[in-house]
This record gives C-alpha cells, sequence and structure tokens, in this order.
C-alpha cells in the first residue's frame, strides 16, 4: 500500500495530466466589450461550438468602454462596442484595428399614459421633451401629431439612462441629428448631461421607473421592449412617415444608410422611407494583423460563419441582420485579415 | 517574615519558544497588511486621479457640473448626495437601533428576545441588489403613493417637502440605507448595553429610580461611547452603500433643498459610469470621485474618533 502522502500525489498528477490534455485538445479565444449584442453573440458561440469543437470563444461583457480598452492594450484577441471608437482611441492601437458591423438594434420611447395608445412622435419633439422644453403631455407639439387620442393634462417625467451605454448613444445621436438645440446643449456620448429628469440604472432601471410612475418617457432597447411587452412609440423618419420599430424597419435603416469603408459610421436618421430613424449597430474590433497565426485562422473562420450563418440567427432573439450588402462589404474585409 | 510576591522566571522548555515566536510574526504581519492594503487602495485612487487632479485641481470638489461629452467634472453634488443619504439613514437608524437594542436587552421576556436577534441577523445577510430591487418595486410606490403625500401635507411649508413627488429621491435613498445598516447598529449596540455591569442598574434602583430613569441615568449614559462607536460603523457602511442607493436616487447630480427631489451618490456615479467611461480623462475623473469617497469616508472617522475622545461613558463618571 502506498503511504497516504504519495497517493494523494498520484492522484493530483492524474488529475492535471487530464486537465493539461483536455485544455490542450481546445483553443481558447478571449473576447470583451459591449453588452447589447451579448445575447446574440454567447448564441452564436453555443452554436459555433458545435460547428467547430476545437475552438471555444469566451466573452465578458464589460462594456463597450472596457472592451475597446482591453482590444488596445491586446489582452483579448478581440473587442466589440456599441458606439465606434473615436479617432483619438483609434490612433492608440499599436497596429491596425478594424471595426466589423455585426448585428443592429434600434432605441424605442416607451411610455407610461392611461389608456391603450399608440403614440406618434417625431425627433425634434423628443429633443423638446427630453430638454426640458416641452412638459406637459397635453402640449401643443404632441397633441397635434396625435389627433385621435385623449392626452391628459399631467407632467411629463422624463426616465433616462444613469449608467454609460451604446442604447444612450445611439438616442443622443439621433437627437443631436434632428436637433440643433439638443447638440449645442447636451451633444452626444454614452454617457451625457441630461437637462432633465431621472437615471434608471439599465434597461431594467428604465423600463422599471416607467411602468411604476404615471407620465413618464423612457427610452430601451427594441428587445428588451418586446420582450417585456411595454408599449412604444411611432417615430417620424427623414422621409416624413411614422415608422413603427420592428426588425425590419432597422434593417432597412442600415440599407439606406450611407456607410464608409472603414465601417465606422452612424446610421441615425437615414434616408430610407421606411426606415426607423433611432438605430444603430455594434462592432467587432480586430486587428487587420493577428499575431496568432493558429487564432487568426479560427477567428477568421468564425468571423465568416457569422456573417453567413450567424447573421440568419439575429431575429430570432429581436436583433436585426445586416442587409446582404454590407454582409458582402463586411465578408471582403475578413477576407483580407492577415494571420 | 513577610513573603513578599515574587516573580520567578522560568526558563521555557527548549524547542517550546518557536511557536509563541511564529504566532507573533503571524499577528504582526496581519496588523501591518491591513495598514498595508489602506495606504495601496489610497495610493492606487490618487495614482488613478492624477490626470483629473491635473486639469481641475481643487475646483473639482466645489463644482457642480457632470458633463462626460465637454470632459467638464466636479464632485459637488455627488458629496452632498453621500452626506445627506448617510445623515437621513442615521437619523432614522440609530434611534431604532439603539431603542430594539434596549428593548432586546432591557425589556424583552427571553423567549422573544432569540427569535428577534434571529429576525435582524437575516436583515443584514440580504445582499444590497435585492434591498435595491425591492425598494423600486416595493419600497418606492408605497413612499410615492402614502408616506410622501403625507409628509407633503403635513410638513409641506417645510423646504425639505416640498417639490414634485417622483418616488425615487434621497429621501428613499435614506430609508433603504436605514434599513441596511440597522442590523450592525443594532447588533453592536446589544453588546455594548450587555456590557453595562449590573452594578450600575442596581444602584440607580437603590436611589429610587424608575425603569426608564435607570436606562437612561445607569445604562445610555454609561454606555454613550459605546454607541456612539456602533453608529459611527454604521455610517461607514451607509457612506459606501452602491447598489440599493442607485436603484433608488433617481441619479440625477443635483444639489436641492427638498428631500423628495433625486440626487447622486459618489459610490452611485462610480458604479454606473466607469465601465464605459471610454476617455482616459473620463476615467480618471471617476477615479477621483473614487479617492473624494475613500477621503470622506477617513475625515468622517476621524472627526468621529475626536468626537469619541470628549464624551464620557463606558466607565464610571471620572470625579476629578
Amino acid at each position: 500500500m502506498l503511504p497516504i502522502k504519495s497517493k494523494w500525489f498520484a492522484l493530483l498528477g492524474a488529475l492535471s495530466a487530464l486537465g493539461a490534455t483536455a485544455a490542450s485538445a481546445q483553443m481558447l479565444i478571449n473576447g470583451a466589450g459591449a453588452t447589447f449584442p451579448f445575447p446574440i453573440y454567447s448564441k452564436w458561440f453555443n452554436e459555433y461550438a458545435k460547428v467547430d469543437p476545437s475552438v471555444r470563444f469566451n466573452y465578458q461583457s464589460i462594456g463597450s468602454g472596457g472592451g475597446q480598452k482591453q482590444i488596445l492594450s491586446e489582452t483579448v484577441d478581440f473587442g466589440a462596442s456599441d458606439g465606434p471608437m473615436s479617432d483619438d482611441n483609434l490612433a492608440k492601437a499599436p497596429r491596425t484595428l478594424w471595426h466589423f458591423p455585426t448585428v443592429a438594434g434600434a432605441d424605442v420611447i416607451t411610455y407610461n399614459i392611461p389608456g391603450d395608445l399608440k403614440l406618434r412622435i417625431d425627433g425634434p419633439t423628443i429633443a423638446g421633451i427630453f430638454l426640458g422644453k416641452i412638459v406637459k403631455w397635453n402640449d401643443p407639439a404632441i397633441a397635434s401629431q396625435n389627433p385621435d387620442v385623449k392626452l391628459p393634462d399631467a407632467d411629463i417625467v422624463v426616465v433616462h439612462r444613469s449608467d454609460g451605454s451604446g442604447t444612450t448613444y445611439i438616442f443622443t445621436d439621433y437627437l443631436s441629428h434632428v436637433s440643433p438645440d439638443w447638440k449645442d446643449k447636451v451633444g452626444k456620448g454614452t454617457s451625457v448631461s441630461w437637462p432633465t429628469g431621472i437615471g434608471g440604472k439599465g434597461n431594467e432601471g428604465v423600463s422599471g421607473q416607467v411602468k411604476q410612475v404615471p407620465g413618464t418617457i423612457g427610452y430601451i432597447e427594441l428587445a428588451y421592449a418586446k420582450q417585456n411587452k411595454l408599449p412604444y412609440a411611432d417615430v417620424k423618419n427623414s422621409s416624413g412617415n411614422y415608422i413603427t420599430p420592428t426588425i425590419d424597419s432597422v434593417t432597412e435603416a442600415l440599407a439606406t444608410a450611407d456607410i464608409p469603408d472603414d465601417f465606422r459610421f452612424s446610421m441615425v436618421n437615414p434616408p430610407g422611407a421606411q426606415a426607423y430613424p433611432i438605430s444603430g449597430t455594434t462592432w467587432l474590433l480586430v486587428y487587420a494583423e493577428q499575431k496568432d497565426h493558429a487564432k487568426g485562422e479560427k477567428l477568421v473562420q468564425f468571423l465568416k460563419w457569422a456573417y453567413s450563418d450567424g447573421e440568419k440567427l439575429a431575429p430570432g432573439l429581436d436583433y436585426a441582420p445586416l442587409p446582404d450588402a454590407l454582409i458582402k462589404r463586411a465578408l471582403e474585409k475578413v477576407q483580407s485579415i492577415k494571420y | 517574615m513577610s513573603t513578599a510576591p515574587t516573580t520567578t522566571y522560568v526558563m521555557p522548555a527548549p524547542g517550546s519558544r518557536g511557536p509563541d515566536i511564529a504566532f507573533k510574526w503571524v499577528a504582526v504581519f496581519a496588523a501591518a497588511m491591513i495598514v498595508v492594503l489602506i495606504v495601496m487602495v489610497g495610493w492606487e485612487l490618487y495614482y488613478g486621479s492624477r490626470l483629473a487632479i491635473a486639469k481641475y485641481g481643487a475646483g473639482f470638489l466645489w463644482s457642480s457640473e457632470w458633463d462626460p461629452v465637454l470632459e467638464k467634472f466636479g464632485a459637488l453634488p455627488f458629496i452632498f448626495g453621500t452626506l445627506v443619504s448617510s445623515l437621513i439613514s442615521l437619523l432614522i437608524a440609530v434611534p431604532l437601533g439603539v431603542a430594539t437594542a434596549l428593548f432586546l436587552t432591557e425589556l424583552a421576556p427571553l423567549k422573544v428576545r432569540q427569535p428577534i436577534i434571529i429576525a435582524i441577523e437575516m436583515l443584514a445577510a440580504v445582499p444590497s441588489v435585492i434591498f435595491g430591487l425591492w425598494g423600486m418595486f416595493v419600497l418606492i410606490p408605497w413612499l410615492r403613493d402614502s408616506l410622501f403625500v403625507w409628509l407633503k401635507k403635513s410638513l409641506g411649508f417645510l423646504p425639505l417637502f416640498q417639490g414634485p413627488i417622483y418616488g425615487v429621491s434621497m429621501l428613499a435613498a435614506g430609508i433603504i440605507i436605514a434599513i441596511m445598516i440597522l442590523p450592525i447598529v443594532t447588533s453592536i449596540s446589544r453588546e455594548i448595553l450587555r456590557s453595562v455591569p449590573n452594578l450600575q442598574r442596581e444602584a440607580a434602583y437603590a436611589l429610587g429610580a424608575t425603569r426608564w430613569e435607570v436606562l437612561k441615568i445607569a445604562v445610555l449614559s454609561y454606555a454613550r461611547r459605546g454607541l456612539f462607536g456602533a453608529a459611527v460603523l454604521g455610517l461607514g457602511r451607509a457612506l459606501g452603500e452602491t447598489m440599493a442607493v442607485t436603484m433608488v436616487i433617481g441619479n440625477r447630480p443635483q444639489i436641492s433643498a427638498s428631500l423628495f427631489a433625486p440626487g447622486y451618490t459618489l459610490a452611485s456615479v462610480v458604479a454606473n459610469e466607469f465601465t464605459e467611461a471610454t476617455t482616459d480623462l473620463y476615467q480618471s475623473a471617476l477615479f477621483e470621485i473614487g479617492l473624494v469617497l475613500f477621503a470622506v469616508a477617513i475625515l468622517v472617522n476621524a472627526a468621529a474618533q475626536l468626537m469619541l475622545k470628549s464624551m464620557t461613558g463606558s466607565g464610571p463618571i471620572k470625579v476629578n
């Protein structure tokens, strides 16, 4: 019989050998960043593990800011961001860093007014409300767009995000486009100095406030609004049509937006007739030259799969897939990643 | 022949000093680690905030602007929010906690004590986030529809209780923090009150004091310093409370006289904005907020220690 000490060492040795073989069989590719696409990325990584079991993806949704920082310092293999990197940040990258749009989403305007009604609203009115200029629900600016609806003579309580987020970025980007007053006073960003209103943490915080306090108005993600069955408004786009936010109207916005070659674009208030104006994309941040040959190869294969099969999974999770023309352009760029 | 007390030194057996020395060094190491840890935390906070300190200087502490787009940052509304919400929570929790402790040590029948003690300890075990959720979905609606309306009606002449009622407010944050620090204040107060020697109480009874007079003269004044210490510990927790507060305070960086108005605390702004702080200056400003919170906690504790020194209690009244 082996003495007790040797038995334990033998067991430890056997376990570590097992662990080592298991680890060496699978490659691990790490990514971090945006919270908005976390559900669809998780699904992609899950499905892709069935396609190619030799590689495992690990994604941490620490926020776009964190994602940008991590990919700049190369502690992860790819980053993810809900807003495109600023020129300053991009200049900090050690090598060429490319943006790849993956899926798109929309910000919807949710509200709490008595009566089961569908609100119609346009950009300048939303800006007026969030600037604190329009303070009552039955203000002529709102009432004129909703002639068949009886709006209450109540104060509007504005609810915005207290945490920094891509959702806020898209919303403030849109308001900056449709309201020079907003652009001047507030501007756009993942966090801004809100002229009025209370802040809720996360989509849950905002929708919680809106559900409970009568007379509130707020902005949340389309996917969130649909899954929690919250009421949302039709917004007037630049062609003059009131569009209901749906996956199709978001894809339409992408199709008509002006997209430069580096894929860093804003798609709010696009020209399309059926486009929903408050939409935005999320990006993957990948280096044009991959340092690790094996990892680079696996990453490129995943991106190709994502753009062909992955996009088909998007509508199931309430994300808008990219239009075909954009997918083609993105795939061309994926081909030129060197590893 | 007088037997003077002598201390005889007994030579330790060979090899038996080892554990003594080892224990001494382990204890010294543990104590030193705590000091080192605090110094390191302070240093890291300072190091991370040097960009913001260089840019804003001392004006950071009394500027009320918080604009991430224009990169203008100021900590005053957050300092105000942290101090006011903590103060409100102390005003609610300390009387409640001390009264509960008095009840448990002096007045409650033995059978009732144990269940109440268990209930209070369970309150301490509830995570902060759960309190936040409960606050958002249960407390806030009740406050908005009942308590705040009543306060506004009866005390509305005070600027403290004026203005629109949203539910999320400084007062709501103070109430939630009070519930969270209640267990710690109660448990420590209970220990302090239990340590008051029975002789004190007996002496007071012997002098003809009534029940309440005994508690006031013999117990509470004896235990004053300890109870103050319990309040300080509660305050320490109150200053740092993050998740529950951010869900009920409204997250609006403003200074308002009304308790119904939304506010913002130092800990909440860091929790909310740190992950998405994309520029170095923004991140540095948030580090500086953390440094300010650290400094506020230290200053408050230092002030409390000074007050403690000039306090009587936890000992017979000194006669000089």
